[in-house]
């Protein structure tokens, strides 16, 4: 049996990058991958599968794969459990791993270097990967890399990971250490860490440390003092406040001019649809069915670029986990853990992400509620269907300082779904779980980052095509689908109504309507709510198609929206659509990660129950102003 | 017991209870059974995760908006936000 393993051109090896949160873990991942990479689920969990290929410049395979950080293998959470298992060799089809490349962030060692020496113990090559060498030179941090490899009896790397040239080190010492071969697996030494174990893994990387790391004296850095103002008690949440209304102020208004782009192309895409084709089936398919349906709905994809924008810059910028800080008191009270405020800010954008996100909990109970209530966050879906009603029936005009009305309603309206949440996630800790002690909090304040452009242009690009997919195929298919409902049967001859009262989704909105009549919903509204059960954003394109058919030449949407609606329909609409779970992607995904179709039914019933109520109540208020 | 002993005892003060701009450091990290939800020795093994060791130089640098709770502790080179109840474990002086 050889005692090397084969490298070079006949076998790919097989890399596994591990390391603590915000070591730059993922950067490093896409400065090897590139664009080579794939994300997917692992079978059975929806924890997160990033894999990659690369070539070395010496010309080795390697095949990488990026796990879930974590400070050790003791595994807490359904995250560091595939952690461990991926590295124990036990995760069912991952192949074993030849090399681990374990990533510390030069800035703050300690947590690398103790993960470091729990890993020599699993029997694996380890390669110790110093990343961000960079912003540790420029703070004045001399690391000795040759004394800590010797100090550690592991070889030491570094890089950076942001630069291209950054990464000439590493890539020369994998074809190195690949031009060797890599030494065969060893025994799995590796048992549960006690806590005298951890403190001793400790107090060896600080002995590391002391021997080949060189701190400046009594660095005051950026971070603390950006600290001072964002995390001040009084100026913290004042700018936390500020940022999410900029954050809604700039989805409304800084979006309006390339939707109103995007919404010509579609007119003029129209108009000459029906210039080529003659009047007929085919015609109305193509401009009443799909191009209004898909239209209405690709118009709000600058609203979603700006939202995901922001988040994504926040997250990147190290602003995340200071508002989790921020907002931890306030959320205990509703029953919720600090750590909940990531998720549930996710779900602004989408409740999917946002949903799995709260993997990050490992509280199984905090986890439950944090999952049942993110669909109560505004999710970017909604988005379409507030733009719509909010630009048809509320006035564009300043109140007070050059603050948009419009702007202030959508505001409200996202204020709405944080505080139903939080309401909801009080009621259930207070009917269920009153005696409970809450689980800790512990939480890494990174340092600042300024954000990577190509970081956050790869992951907007990936949220745009996502919901470009969606919008090509559920949309698309959803549009087609509510034009042959509202436009078959044909109309018999001699009909004097419009041909859609006697089609399939009059007979589906008349059947579905006695249920919402008292919410001051009329059957047209009744179908487009049918058909958006598929997803929320559909509920515009039904409500485009629907009125399409029954009026064709109709101007705008929201026009003929205001023509045919009173103002209590639609503000009861807005108030169902803070409630109503519109979205079968989020029940599947709830049931997924839950693990028991009991909490996707608990979700349905108690949030159609929210929404009816609220939108009662809206419309009886509503009319009774003078609506 | 010496006196030395009984001194480091009475100048010793939990995390939990400490304000803003307390510097000092770790003399002992003991999570008692049942004040939190996790079993103490878990507590110990997380909270020594985070940095929290006998001996660590530690110091709080922010406190909440709402109850100067939680806290944000300087530990080596990390800033680990704790709440004060789960720093409580924490004794320092």
């Amino acid at each position: 049996m050889p005692n090397t393993m084969p490298t070079g051109g006949d076998r790919t090896a097989r890399v596994a990058l591990i390391g603590a949160p915000n070591s730059g873990k993922t950067s490093l991942f896409n400065a090897l991958t590139g664009s080579n990479q794939r994300v997917g689920n692992y079978s059975g969990v929806t924890v997160e599968r990033k894999e990659g290929t690369a070539t070395t410049p010496g010309g080795h395979r390697l095949s990488i794969i990026d796990l879930p950080g974590t400070h050790s293998l003791r595994a807490r959470s359904p995250d560091e459990e595939v952690t461990r298992d991926i590295v124990l060799g036990a995760y069912p089809d991952v192949p074993a791993t030849d090399l681990l490349l374990v990533v510390a962030d030069a800035t703050h060692l300690r947590p690398g270097l103790r993960l470091a020496q729990e890993l020599k113990r699993v029997g694996i090559p380890v390669l110790l990967v110093v990343n961000m060498i960079d912003i540790a030179a420029a703070r004045g941090i001399e690391i000795d890399l040759d004394r800590m490899s010797a100090e550690l009896g592991l070889p030491v790397v570094a890089s950076t990971a942001v630069r291209k040239a950054g990464m000439a080190a590493l890539h020369a010492r994998l074809d190195r250490m690949l031009d060797e071969g890599l030494a065969p697996r060893g025994a799995l030494e590796w048992t549960h860490p006690t806590a005298t174990d951890l403190r001793a893994a400790l107090r060896e990387a600080d002995r590391v440390i002391a021997a080949s790391v060189r701190l400046p004296a009594a660095p005051r850095t950026a971070t603390s003092v950006i600290d001072t103002v964002v995390l001040h008690p009084v100026a913290g949440p004042i700018i936390l406040l500020g940022l999410m209304f900029a954050m809604f102020q700039a989805v409304f208004a800084g979006a309006a001019p390339i939707m109103d782009l995007i919404a010509a192309g579609f007119e003029s895409l129209a108009a000459v649809v029906e210039a080529t084709l003659p009047a007929g089936l085919l015609r109305s398919l193509l401009v009443e069915g799909a191009l209004a349906g898909v239209g209405a709905v690709m118009i709000f994809l600058p609203q979603i670029v700006i939202l995901f924008l922001f988040i994504l810059l926040l997250e990147d910028l190290g602003y995340m986990a200071r508002a989790a800080f921020l907002m931890d008191n306030l959320m205990g009270h509703a029953g919720l853990h600090g750590r909940a405020f990531i998720p549930l800010l996710s779900s602004f954008a989408c409740a999917i992400p946002g949903i799995m996100a709260a993997r990050v909990i490992d509280d199984r109970r905090d986890r439950l509620v944090t999952i049942l209530i993110a669909p109560l966050m505004t999710c970017s879906a909604r988005i379409p269907v507030y733009t719509l009603l909010i630009g048809a029936f509320i006035p564009a005009r300043d109140v007070i300082g050059g603050i948009g009305l419009q702007g202030l309603v959508m505001f409200g309206l996202f204020a709405a779904g944080v505080v139903s949440a939080l309401t909801v996630a009080l009621a259930v800790r207070l009917v269920f779980r009153r005696h409970e002690i809450p689980a800790p909090l512990m939480l890494d304040l990174p340092d600042y980052k300024l954000p990577r452009l190509s970081g956050v242009l790869l992951g907007l690009w990936q949220r745009a095509w996502t919901f470009l997919r969606r919008a090509g195929t559920i949309i698309f298919a959803a549009s087609v689908v509510i034009w042959v409902l509202s436009s078959f049967p044909l109309p018999p001859e001699g009909a004097t109504g419009p041909a859609i009262d006697y089609s399939f989704a009059a007979a589906i909105g008349h059947l579905v309507e006695p249920l919402l009549r008292p919410l001051g919903f009329n059957w047209e509204i009744a179908v487009a709510l049918v058909a958006g059960l598929a997803a929320r954003e559909v509920t515009v394109a039904g409500l485009a198609t629907v009125y399409a058919v029954s009026s064709p030449g109709a101007a705008a949407l929201g026009t003929a929206l205001a023509a045919e609606w009173s103002l209590a329909t639609a503000l009861a609409l807005l108030a169902w659509f803070i409630f109503a779970p519109q979205c079968l992607s989020t029940l599947v995904v709830i049931r997924r990660e839950t693990g028991r179709a009991r909490w996707m039914w608990v979700t349905v019933v108690y949030m159609f129950t929210l929404a009816w109520l609220a939108a009662f109540a809206t419309y009886r208020i509503a009319t009774l102003l003078g609506g | 017991m010496e006196y030395g002993t009984l001194d480091a005892l009475v100048s010793t003060t939990t995390l939990g209870a400490a304000r803003k701009g307390f510097r000092g450091t770790v003399v002992s990290v003991l999570p008692i059974e049942g004040v939190g939800r996790l079993p103490a020795d878990e507590m110990e093994r997380r909270l020594v995760e985070m940095g929290f060791i006998e001996g660590a130089e530690i110091e709080i640098i922010h406190e909440g908006p709402i109850r100067r709770d939680p806290i944000a502790v300087r530990v080596g080179s990390a800033t680990v936000a704790l709440r004060r109840r789960d720093a409580l474990a924490i004794l320092a002086e």
